[in-house]
């Protein structure tokens, strides 16, 4: 609908209570009755929660970039690699997976949205849309294609199902022409669709 | 989300630990504390090929449907973690299951694949969900 003044007015959607919705606020008001946690913590949590951005994983690959020896520990053990630049994983277990000339990574988890926010904050909704997770795995190529990312037939895929207690991030390859760039230039190329494997970075 | 929560779990992990006592037999190389007696022995190393069990039982299940009956590569040993499927239910999950990640060829889980003959789906499978099988 047009208002007057020249933009329009939609309905705030505030009043839909789903199932599940009343679900969570019914629990959660249950548990700060029982001193279990406080408002102030779950705003807290929300706050930290929020402030994760995919910066942060791009930290990490422009680290990997630059550094071989940090590359292999990053491979052999994602999570004390990223705790090296003080980026505590907590109980996450991060697999970091290399794409290289042959292979190129992408991950999904089809059976919920497991995504590792430690390293990039909120997954986007794509990530938790049915669409994605049923057809990524049937059909990559048509998918990434879709995101505007061709995958040469030589190059194999590997989707990685996040299904249980294991994160994954991509490491993305790096572009050609970024040999004088350092670390800080290389992090700001670092996508957050290139550590999920819908991208590929070039410059 | 919520610390509380996410404490308990934690305390209730960190309880069937100490139920077991470290062997190191399944201890990862990402950090999984070893769940020692409380854990089920490997049963399967790198390499082996393995069929996922067709079965449908109800509940919190997370082996996806579209590998059940379908066989792949163990790709690595991930470690050993709470059986989820009893976790879901507020039950201890131990001893805990050798979770695996597993490599199945995409021509494999999907007849009409029309991709790469290499392309590849890797999944993370609990030990209970799989059998061994003879190489074709």
């Amino acid at each position: 609908m047009n208002a007057p003044h020249g933009h329009s007015h939609f309905r705030d959607d505030e009043d839909s209570l789903s199932y599940y919705r009343t679900m969570e606020i019914a629990v959660r008001e249950l548990l700060m009755e029982k001193g279990i946690f406080s408002a102030a913590e779950v705003r807290a949590q929300i706050e930290a929660m929020d402030a994760r951005t995919p910066a942060r994983g791009a930290a990490v690959v422009a680290r990997a970039w630059v550094d071989g020896a940090y590359r292999a520990r990053l491979l052999a053990n994602g999570a004390a690699a990223s705790e090296e630049l003080g980026l505590a994983v907590g109980p996450l277990k991060l697999v970091v997976v290399e794409n290289t000339p042959a292979t190129h990574n992408v991950i999904v988890c089809t059976l919920c949205s497991c995504y590792p926010r430690t390293l990039l904050g909120l997954p986007p909704d794509w990530y938790k849309s049915r669409e994605y997770r049923s057809r990524v795995v049937a059909e990559p190529r048509r998918v990434l294609e879709e995101f505007g990312t061709g995958v040469p037939g030589d190059v194999s895929i590997r989707v990685h199902d996040s299904t249980a207690d294991m994160r994954y991030l991509v490491l993305p390859m790096r572009p050609a022409g970024t040999e004088d760039m350092n670390e800080v230039q290389l992090a700001a190329l670092v996508s957050r669709d290139a550590m999920i494997g819908t991208a590929i970075i070039d410059r | 989300m919520p610390g509380g929560v996410q404490a308990g779990m934690q305390a209730g992990m960190q309880a069937g630990m100490q139920a077991g006592g470290p062997t190191g037999g399944t201890a990862g190389m990402y950090g999984v504390e070893p769940h020692g007696a409380a854990a089920h022995a490997v049963a399967f190393s790198a390499g082996d090929r393995v069929r996922v069990r067709t079965a449908f039982p109800p509940g919190h299940v997370r082996t996806p449907f579209y590998c059940r009956g379908k066989s792949g590569v163990i790709e690595r040993l991930c470690g050993a973690f709470p059986n989820p499927e009893e976790l879901a239910y507020n039950r201890s999950g131990l001893p805990a299951q050798p979770l695996y990640r597993v490599r199945f060829a995409s021509r494999d889980l999907w007849p009409d694949y029309a991709g790469a003959a290499a392309d590849a789906v890797e999944i993370e499978i609990y030990q209970h969900w799989l059998d061994p099988e003879e190489s074709a």
